[in-house]
């Protein structure tokens, strides 16, 4: 597994800490020697298919289940460990498909969390408020929508005001505009200095949002850096999609033809060429000589959906 | 242990109770046929009022021995599995509490919605009858209604141990009802057909002690043992040693049913 990470000397110490984690049911090795870190203020993704270990992970981390073998360590302490209390407390977690108490209002619901949690339910209000709920406050849990449960489940995942969030498929449900306010509330609570770690398999969500993340595939984490990072190191090509006149086409697309690109596509005046990174200079020059020909070009780079499947493949 | 995570897991379940009724319905069921049994215990004999407080406690025993049970074991069987199955468990596992605080808590707001719905149930017909009681009446009225809370207490205890082992809440139920045939029907028939079919040679010293391994026999003799007018009419409880049937000695059996059961919940929880 390799830890690509241009910006890793500029980020905290770190606050997560798995060493040699197994989890094994019988014959099935759930997660398989996982190596990970993330550090005091990161927003980590966590992707993968279904079934490749992430929910294993969380629950580890979280230690809700024993490990088979290796060490995790919250915020210093051993996960599961004697001072369990006390790192619970600086700990929110949003399980996926939150499931909270149907005959409870979400001003109750906040208030059990709280008591167990132990920390004051002053701040509810407030919080129901930073979530939209104000007004479903008095509402029972079984009238709301299920955007609203997530919004509300995540209302408790901030009982406390944790130091690290666990966020396991967090926008399920959320309309685009709650997606929105949920990753307004993400980067004020990382500007705060959050640790959060989130899971999503809305990769295209969660790309130009992550500080760093894992990709873990068959229980192994297959790669770890920023987005900008595993696109390097898989070195997938670049894609331009250039724009001309119809009666420059066949000029551009001749020039493009004889440069080191892949793939040409061509039609409705649009020409999209596929090319190494190494060759994306060259080209934007052979671009830029074809003297005005071009109307218009937009360079794109793999997302992240292309990287996870170069690593998880 | 930290007993205000207990109190705080006890209180949600002892207010779910209350708020969605549950709790005014069964005490109203036991209101309702307490008194039935009361001043229409005698109608086939052609009497209809209170006759006396031994024929009503019998009649009582005899009700409370199918109910309670049954009624322990529906509200028990989902505490833990339900949790699990509806996906709410590693939620509140993921709070500051251990599983010994959450299954002590969930147990604790349901004996306390089962005793509250028992004592609420009987205790009003206990007031409606007290004019009519003296005080060694309203002694043994007080403890039918003693022992009623600790037969529940009991049978809580066995729901809430199948919740912890069973996979899902079809198996719980399954198990549950499975549990009740057991201890409430089938117990009894066993144990007497041993008796019968050996013709009294085989077991016949070991037998009141296996009464012992069946709460609803626990409960039963408790509460027929002091009535010489009733005793008769039951017949396995009749053949129980007197020197057994010391109130004390009987309660701390019927501790070790709401214990035991309960003990090996938290043991199987943990794991």
């Amino acid at each position: 597994m390799a830890d690509i990470s241009p910006a890793q000397n500029d980020a905290g110490a770190p606050v997560i800490v798995a060493r040699g984690v197994h989890k094994h049911y019988g014959l099935i090795h759930a997660v398989d020697g996982v190596d990970m870190e993330v550090r005091s203020g990161e927003l980590f993704g966590l992707i993968g298919h279904n079934g490749a270990g992430k929910s294993t992970m969380f629950k580890m981390m979280l230690g809700l289940i024993p490990l088979t073998a290796g060490e995790i360590r919250i915020d210093g302490a051993p996960v599961p460990g004697s001072d369990f209390r006390a790192v619970r407390r600086k700990v929110g977690y949003l399980p996926e498909n939150v499931v909270l108490y149907d005959n409870l209002t979400g001003a109750e619901t906040l208030d059990f969390f709280a008591r167990l949690k132990g920390v004051s339910r002053a701040p509810n209000a407030a919080l129901l408020e930073r979530v939209g709920l104000t007004h479903a406050a008095r509402r029972r849990v079984r009238e709301y929508s299920k955007g609203m449960r997530q919004r509300l489940g995540f209302a408790q995942a901030l009982l406390g005001t944790p130091r690290i969030l666990f966020l396991d498929e967090p926008t399920t449900g959320l309309d685009p505009e709650a997606i929105r306010g949920f990753y307004a509330i993400l980067r004020q609570l990382k500007s705060e200095g959050v640790t959060m770690v989130i899971t999503s398999h809305i990769l295209a969500e969660i790309q130009e949002r992550v500080d760093r993340l894992a990709i873990m595939a068959a229980g192994k984490v297959q790669a770890t850096g920023t987005v900008q990072a595993l696109r390097e190191q898989m070195d997938l090509p670049l894609w331009f999609d250039v724009r001309v006149a119809p009666e420059d086409f066949e000029a551009v697309r001749n020039a493009l033809g004889s440069l080191p690109v892949g793939a040409v596509e061509a039609h409705d005046g649009h020409i999209a060429v596929q090319c190494s990174r190494d060759a994306k200079m060259a080209v934007i020059a052979a671009l830029a000589a074809l003297n005005g020909k071009v109307r218009d070009l937009t360079v794109r780079e793999p997302s992240l959906e292309d990287v996870f499947f170069g690593f998880s493949d | 242990m930290e007993f205000s995570q207990v109190a705080t897991i006890a209180g949600k379940e002892f207010w779910d109770r209350i708020r969605n009724r549950w709790v005014l319905a069964v005490a109203l069921v036991f209101t309702v046929f307490a008194l039935s049994i009361a001043y229409f215990g005698s109608a086939q004999q052609g009497a209809v009022g209170f006759r006396s407080i031994e024929v009503t406690i019998a009649s009582l025993v005899s009700l409370v021995i199918y109910l309670i049970p049954l009624i322990a074991l529906v509200l028990g069987f989902d505490a833990i599995v339900g949790e699990r199955e509806r996906g709410s468990l590693d939620l509140l596992l993921s709070m500051p509490i251990t599983r010994l605080e959450l299954l002590l808590g969930k147990y604790l707001g349901l004996a306390g919605a089962l005793t509250f719905s028992t004592v609420a149930g009987f205790g009003l017909v206990g007031l409606v009858l007290s004019s009519q009681l003296d005080l060694n009446a309203l002694f043994h009225y007080f403890g039918f209604m003693f022992s009623s809370v600790l037969l529940g207490c009991a049978f809580l205890s066995l729901a809430v141990m199948l919740s912890v082992f069973a996979a899902d809440r079809t198996r719980a139920s399954g198990l549950a009802i499975a549990m009740w045939f057991f201890f409430v029907l089938i117990f009894d028939l066993l144990v007497l057909g041993v008796l019968v079919v050996t013709a009294g040679q085989w077991g016949g010293e070991a037998l009141p002690y296996a009464l012992l391994f069946n709460p609803a026999d626990v409960f039963r003799i408790l509460n027929i043992f002091s009535m010489d007018d009733v005793r008769t009419l039951y017949g396995l409880s009749t053949v129980f040693p007197p020197a057994l049937a010391q109130p004390w000695l009987l309660g701390l059996v019927m501790a070790a049913w709401i214990a035991g059961p309960l003990a090996i919940a938290a043991w199987r929880f943990r794991r």
